[in-house]
């Protein structure tokens, strides 16, 4: 692919993270190497336990590595946490109860002390981006989980970052919703061109939307495979049913069987 | 949404009817004796039943007083007496309503202050919060005369004694409710507020603080309720001539029961008012929050 | 990187230890310009400073050694302190200088950088987690009653204001009957027994309803409204119905407790979720089979619930109700008598009494509470955040 003088955003060198627990060291993280480049798509995908969900908040300095390095924009990850360079997407939409949707998505610019007019015109902004221009005074309860979910998008984008973080965000939709979402995903990753590192465990989603496909593996979690789609940039759902989208699904498919080669209860 | 089956309203009137007419039978009842000496003082032999019952429905200082002689007796002493009169239950209800929202105030307040000291300093929460959960095993209102006394003693006189009971008995469930609220809010909520690397003052004021006000009223509302005994309480000890406890005291002194009774209603309804006004200010925070919509 | 093998001192616990050190090095001076210069008193000052140094610089290699070394440098300047502050050397020796204060202050600071240590230590041992549970809160506590004392002998607080703890302690020592007999009178007899017939009644009504919805809707507004009101009012009523003695305290504790425990045991009958209900019923189990293997069981934690807070209502019922009258005998009477005489070291003494009986009262329902729904999920993670 086009790699010419594109600057990397996330580098890891040999990383590992080892919890203390009662019942001795857990592994979450072990020899992990990772290079994400500035625009790509990166998905972690893998079986419950491989240290996705981990790696990612690594990367956030939500949790802190116990061997190896990372650099983020060039800087430790805590760093670029308190130079606020990326945007958060949790797995639930996290949004307060008692804001509004436009007050939620207003909550960082507060924090990170934009001033109103600046704040009131990215509400407007990131709402039209989501979709929810008219929703901006509604509570978040009185909204469904799909638009809660893209106004926690909104909010994560809203800081104008240029690196976008998201943990299994559509992992509590269903099927429908999730890949509405996915097609806006894709064609808002495609207008503002960020770097997206994105959690899942459903392998459709990961090929459909990713330049990378990063295959994890668990105990200790670790990478087993980095597979770069040759699907073109652009796609729209109609791409999962080509010959070239189930060759790619089918390598993954592969990958995580051979990374989860035995058996063991969950 | 009238829905009969489901409504409280019928249920909560017929029992409410029940409780008083069996006041009315154990009126009859606890009221018989008496009664039945005085008709032998008069040597009255042949009494109808429809005059005894009546009779023991309007004696003096009756064993229990019936419902109607009670309400009678808070009417005459609420709306017919000038609110003035050392014998307005008003007048007596807005002493000992004063020192309770005084200390309440006064409780509430340290009760934030403390849970917010305590949530934000590890040592405290470990060392000073099982002390506070302790003492409330404690019956704390034992000490009530004790701080009356010693506090006169020392020249300090008036509200601000009782205001000081109603403060302690009122600041243990704030503090603890609100050590809950303030640390309530869930791990991925704080999680986000450390991605925007968030200071600790602007967590406290934008996640800690909203989402610990439903917490924060659900133990005002227990807190309401305890300070107003509090001062109910601190005016038993001799030397309070006003307040409902005051009354109470004294009734019991002269075999006042009708007074004793009165007190006793008027301070009840003055308590539900309060918890009432409470929960209604809980429940527009809640909505406000959007906390009631799950 | 994650168990730290030399203290991480906090701004905190930097902020205090140096305080500490300063207020020693203070006291000294003072002690010296005072020219009350006393090989003990020179003593307490040298070990604080020598354990602010030693904390900070050479020894310590962990968070333990580190609280271990606060600990025993306070209590050592404390007791010096505190003999001299024992009456009779008080005055010659004028311990109340500034530069005594200064050394009382620097054992103060030194104690809360100990109990600053104990707190920020990480384990994940359940043993040493439990130690310390107790550890800290003791800390705390008895350095609180330290300086109750040092605070009312030393600046000669009159005892009707505030008595030291050493004189409360020694009328309680020289009490003991008394206090036993008023324990009797009020616990073993009005609490105890108006407790279990309220508890007992609230209960068995909850059980007498749970088959009428109508009723249910009808007592349960009324229960909790009943609940916030000031039952201990019926005091006097019931002192003229039952006479002077326990009776007429237990009837107020009875009327305390029927309310919480009926509210709280309807609450719990209701806990159970349809589909274990749906369970029982296509087992065709019976309603008292359903009561006893289903709804009982999840009723538990909130019959717990009102038992645990049905024990400091009873107390406080009995210990009110005597207010109203009762035999010379009694902690409300004792506490309403010797408030009256201005003996406030003797109602110090009745209200630790009511302390002791009501947390250990309390502690024997949490125990209990373990015991019987330690399934819950309440008390499962029982290791607060």
């Amino acid at each position: 692919m086009n790699v010419n003088n594109r600057s990397s955003v996330i580098s890891v060198d040999n990383l590992s993270l080892t919890f203390e627990t009662r019942d001795g060291p857990v592994h979450a993280l072990s020899d992990i190497d990772l290079d994400v480049q500035d625009g790509d798509f990166v998905s972690l995908i893998g079986p419950s336990g491989c240290g996705k969900t981990t790696l990612l908040r690594v990367i956030a300095d939500l949790e802190q590595a116990t061997g190896g390095s990372m650099l983020v924009n060039g800087v430790t990850p805590a760093e670029a946490r308190i130079n606020r360079a990326y945007g958060y997407v949790f797995q639930a939409a996290s949004l307060y109860p008692w804001r509004t949707i436009a007050n939620n998505i207003a909550l960082p610019l507060e924090i990170m002390g934009v001033d109103s007019a600046t704040r009131k015109q990215r509400i407007e902004d990131n709402l039209a981006l989501v979709n929810l221009t008219d929703f901006g005074k509604k509570y978040p309860w009185q909204l469904s989980g799909g638009m809660q979910q893209r106004a926690s998008i909104a909010r994560a984008l809203a800081v104008e970052p240029d690196l976008l973080l998201m943990d299994e965000p559509f992992g509590a939709l269903d099927e429908i919703v999730r890949d509405h979402l996915n097609e806006q995903l894709l064609s808002l990753w495609a207008k503002t061109n960020k770097t997206v590192v994105f959690v899942t465990h459903s392998i459709p989603e990961a090929v459909y939307l990713s330049t990378h496909i990063v295959v994890m593996s668990p105990r200790p979690g670790r990478i087993h495979d980095v597979i770069v789609s040759d699907l073109p940039r652009e796609r729209s759902l109609d791409i999962r049913e080509t010959p070239e989208f189930l060759k790619l699904a089918n390598r993954v498919r592969d990958g995580l069987r051979a990374g989860h080669s035995y058996d063991e209860a969950v | 949404m009238i829905n009969v089956r489901d409504s409280k309203v019928l249920p909560v009137i017929l029992v409410v009817i029940a409780i008083i007419a069996f006041w009315y039978v154990m009126a009859v009842v606890m009221n018989t004796p008496w009664q039945n000496d005085v008709y032998e003082r008069e040597s009255r032999t042949d009494v109808a039943a429809v005059e005894f019952i009546q009779d023991t429905w309007s004696q003096e200082r009756p064993v229990l007083p019936s419902p109607h002689q009670v309400a009678t007796e808070v009417w005459n002493t609420t709306v017919k007496k000038k609110i003035t009169s050392k014998r307005s239950l008003i007048y007596h209800a807005k002493i000992t309503l004063s020192s309770s929202m005084l200390g309440f105030a006064m409780g509430t307040v340290l009760g934030i202050l403390l849970s917010v000291a305590i949530v934000y300093n590890q040592a405290l929460n470990k060392s000073l919060m099982p002390w506070i959960i302790a003492s409330q095993t404690i019956p704390v209102l034992a000490i009530a005369p004790m701080i009356i006394v010693v506090l006169n003693a020392i020249g300090v006189q008036g509200l601000l004694p009782k205001a000081f009971i109603s403060m302690y008995l009122s600041f243990f469930p704030v503090v603890v409710g609100m050590v809950k609220g303030l640390t309530s809010p869930e791990t991925h909520h704080l999680d986000l507020m450390r991605t925007y690397s968030a200071s600790g003052a602007q967590s406290f004021w934008k996640l800690r603080l909203p989402s610990s006000l439903p917490y924060l009223f659900t133990s005002m509302k227990v807190a309401v309720a305890i300070s107003l005994v509090g001062a109910i309480v601190a005016e038993l000890p001799a030397g309070a001539v006003a307040g409902l406890g005051a009354r109470l005291l004294a009734g019991s002194y002269y075999g006042q029961t009708i007074q004793i009774w009165s007190a006793l209603v008027v301070a009840s309804i003055l308590a539900a008012l309060l918890v009432t006004v409470i929960g209604l200010l809980g429940r527009w925070v809640n909505h406000r929050m959007g906390l009631n919509h799950g | 990187m994650v168990n730290a093998a030399k203290p991480i001192f906090s701004r905190i616990e930097r902020i205090l230890i140096i305080a500490a050190g300063l207020s020693a090095v203070l006291g000294l001076t003072g002690l010296i310009v005072q020219g009350n210069l006393d090989g003990r008193l020179t003593v307490a000052g040298a070990v604080i400073v020598l354990s602010v140094y030693l904390g900070h610089q050479i020894i310590v290699k962990s968070r333990w050694s580190c609280g271990t070394l606060f600990t025993l440098a306070s209590l050592l300047a404390t007791v010096i302190l505190l003999e001299k502050l024992a009456p009779g050397s008080a005055k010659e020796t004028s311990p109340h200088g500034w530069g005594y204060w200064f050394l009382v202050i620097a054992a103060w600071l030194i104690a809360w950088a100990a109990v600053e240590q104990f707190a920020s230590i990480r384990t994940l041992s359940t043993a040493v987690q439990w130690f310390l549970r107790l550890l800290i809160p003791l800390l705390f506590g008895s350095w609180l009653l330290l300086g109750w004392e040092f605070v009312t002998r030393g600046l000669d607080v009159p005892q009707v204001l505030l008595p030291a703890p050493s004189v409360i302690a020694e009328r309680f020592g020289n009490s003991m009957p008394i206090l036993w007999a008023d324990f009797k009178q009020t616990f073993l007899k009005a609490v105890l027994i108006g407790y279990a017939i309220g508890c007992g009644a609230g209960f068995i009504v909850a059980i007498l309803i749970d088959r009428s919805p109508f009723l249910q809707r009808g007592l349960l507004p009324i229960g909790n409204l009943v609940s916030a009101l000031p039952i201990v009012g019926v005091a006097p009523i019931m002192v003229m119905w039952f006479g002077f003695d326990w009776p007429s305290k237990a009837a107020v504790v009875i009327v305390m407790t029927f309310f919480p425990m009926l509210v709280n045991t309807v609450a719990g009958l209701a806990a159970s979720n349809a589909m274990q209900r749906d369970l029982m019923k296509t087992y065709a189990a019976s309603y008292w089979q359903t009561l006893f293997k289903l709804r009982l069981p999840e009723a538990l934690p909130f019959i717990f619930n009102a038992l645990k807070i049905n024990s400091t209502l009873a107390l406080i019922g009995a210990i009110v109700a005597e207010f109203f009258g009762t035999p010379i005998v009694g902690m409300g009477f004792r506490i309403s008598t010797e408030v009256g005489r201005m003996n406030v070291d003797m109602v110090w003494a009745e209200i630790a009494v009511a302390a002791v009986a009501g947390s250990l009262f309390y502690g024997v329902l949490a125990l209990l509470e373990r015991l019987f729904t330690f399934w819950h999920p309440s008390m499962r993670n029982s290791g607060h955040a």
